[in-house]
């Protein structure tokens, strides 16, 4: 098979509350390889948004180790965790987490403005180009409390797409999201990982969960399952029959 | 990031929170011009006495009666406590440093002639006078020996009652009577505005002494006397050789026992140095106090805003900023946060100085070096209660950031 690009070996995380220890990560041994499209599910606490946050080295594990491409990133220092999550990452997180009293545009452009290879050459045309993939191209001047939750959902993303990282993270990305928005997103995710992305999503709903093609359970900060979808769901094909009984509802 | 990048970005933010911004200059802008034009009063009012006490005359040594200790002990009853024309005619045959002496002698009282009446105060003094003050006549002439020796009834009219009595006319050769003597106007003074002591050197009238004493004060006795040593070097020696004659001619033998004082015109001059100088310190402190009030505003609003900004601070670290670019960042936008506001302080205080200097009498004189040091606290306060909470935030995990409540 294709290269390893995350592997966590024992990955355990603590958090300390007063004198009070919450094991969110208790030794989590994972191997995603490149092009792979991974949700990870279970019940709420059990420690996903933790592990997510790990591998998208926005926090630290307690013990452990994380090789991402290989590289062990405790080895890492703090400039290059930043250069890590602006080049190879693309996070989609629970809430939206953009900029207030900033327009949709300035909001994916400024990842960019972080990119010190200046990889993209014209920051604002890609920026609009992001937009208009995740269907957002007459809302580019709208700040985020005039846009719907699940506009704002697609801001996050284009986000997360502007870099054009190889691996994308995304916590609960429809969580906000109306069940044809969602299937649209995934159709969205779907398309991104045939382009070679590597996706590892966060999902409560098993219907989701099977448009990956990995589903990987957690319960208390273990996993507890770890399986491949033989015939992942295409988001296109649902799509047409959400239209279809669309159509049926309204003619009966 | 780019500079121009990092530039539009921090007015973009500024900008984006309008209100914030402007609460936040608005401490810089009020503490700027305060210190400003505080300093400037007292910068004025330095420079107005200095010019004042300049324009007193040169080389002016004034020797007053009684002690110079006049707030401590008392003089022993018997003391003599004032001067006689017997002093002056002393020290002009013994002094080799004075070039010029004069008596004078009050007497208040009405004067009529003219249009009217009018209070002020007459002043016998010798032809001596108008070289000891440096001053000059506007018209006419100033009396001779000759005026002395006959006691003429003739006087030199200051600029004030000149106004007052002759507002129109020429009143050279006109009487006026002085506590209903009558005395013949042969000149008028030169307008010199008020003094450093506060006495209006414009509001008086100047006659011979001998006039004065016989006709007006009725009396031997002369309030005090002025002189003017030969050049401002010999200053000492001229100081040093008045006090000597003073105390032969007083039969003093101790100097505690002195029953006079000589005063010069830099004793003058240093005393209301001291006490404007005081008062530029009291107003620069008050206006400093208000500066650090302006300060304490800032890092109220920054504070306030420190948990909207720590979320931003996490975005910004989770898509890839370094702590380094936060810092930059937060840095350019506290910098010309007090860059405006301490340039529209600094204007503020420029028109608060054009209003005191053209519409009032308290001029302000607005230093470069106290611009330069308001400016330079009030940026030194920005930056440090807007760099201060983002380095903290900047140092956090991303995720810690984000959590920020
Ligand atoms: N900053 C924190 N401090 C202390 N405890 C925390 C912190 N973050 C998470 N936890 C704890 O760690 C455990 C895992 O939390 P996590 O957010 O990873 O769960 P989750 O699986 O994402 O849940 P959900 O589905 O509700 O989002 C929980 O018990 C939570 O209370
Ligand atoms: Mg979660």
């Amino acid at each position: 098979m294709s290269k390893i690009i995350i592997e966590t070996r024992n990955l355990v995380k603590t958090y300390k509350v007063g004198d009070m220890e919450v094991n969110a990560l208790k030794g989590i041994n994972l191997k995603i390889f490149e092009g792979e499209f991974v949700a990870i599910m279970g019940a709420s606490g059990s420690g996903k948004s933790t592990f997510m946050n790990v591998i998208g080295c926005l926090d630290q594990p307690t013990t452990g180790d994380y090789f991402l491409d290989n590289v062990l990133t405790s080895k890492l220092d703090k400039n290059q965790y930043a250069e890590i999550r602006n080049q190879k990452i693309g996070f989609v997180f629970q809430g939206f987490n953009l900029l207030s009293r900033t327009t949709a545009l300035e909001n994916v452009e400024l990842p960019l403005m972080y990119d010190r290879h200046h990889r993209i050459k014209d920051p604002k045309k890609k920026a609009v180009e992001v937009l208009e993939r995740v269907g957002l191209g007459d809302r580019m001047d709208h700040v985020p409390n005039q846009l719907s939750g699940g506009q704002q959902q697609r801001v996050a993303i284009a986000r997360a797409l502007v870099n054009e990282p190889s691996l994308i993270l995304a916590d609960e990305p429809t969580g906000n999201l109306d069940s044809k928005t969602s299937v649209e997103v995934f159709g969205l995710f779907q398309q991104l990982n045939k382009e070679g992305i590597t996706i590892v999503l966060v999902t409560h709903e098993r219907d989701y969960a099977n448009f990956s093609k990995r589903i990987v359970e957690l319960r208390d900060g273990k996993i507890i399952r770890d399986k491949e979808i033989e015939k992942p769901l295409t988001a296109t094909e649902e799509l047409e029959k959400l239209k279809t009984a669309e159509v049926n509802q309204e003619i009966s | 990031m780019k500079f121009k990048s990092i530039i539009t970005a921090a007015i973009k933010s500024i900008l984006k929170s309008r209100m914030r911004s402007l609460l936040t200059a608005l401490g810089i802008i009020i503490g700027v011009a305060a210190v400003i034009v505080m300093v400037s009063i007292g910068e004025g009012a330095q420079k107005q006495v200095q010019e004042q006490i300049a324009s007193l005359g040169s080389n002016l040594i004034i020797i007053y009666p009684g002690a110079s200790n006049s707030g401590g002990v008392s003089r022993g009853a018997g003391s003599i406590n004032r001067f006689t024309m017997d002093d002056v005619n002393r020290i002009k045959d013994e002094a080799t440093f004075i070039k010029y002496i004069s008596p004078i002698v009050r007497a208040g009282g009405q004067v009529i002639g003219g249009v009217g009446n009018w209070n002020t105060s007459t002043q016998g003094v010798s032809p001596e006078y108008l070289d000891i003050r440096a001053w000059k006549l506007s018209s006419g002439e100033f009396f001779t020996d000759k005026d002395v020796i006959s006691r003429s009834k003739v006087c030199v009219l200051g600029s004030e009652v000149k106004k007052n009595l002759f507002p129109n006319d020429d009143p050279i050769g006109s009487l006026v009577r002085i506590r209903n003597v009558p005395f013949k106007v042969i000149g008028v003074l030169e307008e010199k505005g008020q003094s450093a002591m506060g006495v209006n050197n414009d509001d008086l009238i100047l006659a011979p002494w001998s006039s004065v004493l016989d006709r007006l004060s009725g009396g031997r006795y002369i309030n005090f006397i002025q002189a003017s040593a030969t050049s401002l070097a010999q200053m000492p020696q001229a100081q040093a050789e008045l006090t000597k004659i003073m105390r032969e001619a007083h039969k003093i033998q101790s100097p505690e026992d002195d029953d006079f004082t000589i005063r010069n015109q830099a004793d003058l001059a240093d005393a209301a140095t001291a006490t404007t100088k005081v008062l530029t310190l009291l107003l620069g402190s008050v206006a400093g106090v208000s500066l650090i009030v302006g300060g304490i505003g800032i890092m109220n609003i920054m504070l306030v805003s420190v948990t909207e900004r720590t979320r931003e601070i996490g975005i910004r670290l989770s898509i890839g900023a370094r702590a380094t670019d936060i810092l930059v960042q937060f840095l350019t936008e506290a910098i010309m946060l007090s860059l405006s506001g301490g340039l529209i302080g600094i204007f503020l205080a420029f028109g608060m100085g054009y209003i005191l200097n053209n519409y009032t009498s308290q001029p302000a004189v607005i230093q470069p070096a106290i611009i330069f040091i308001s400016f330079a606290f009030s940026g030194a306060v920005g930056v440090f209660f807007g760099f201060y909470p983002a380095r903290k935030a900047a140092n956090l995990n991303p995720i810690d950031a984000l959590r920020y409540e």
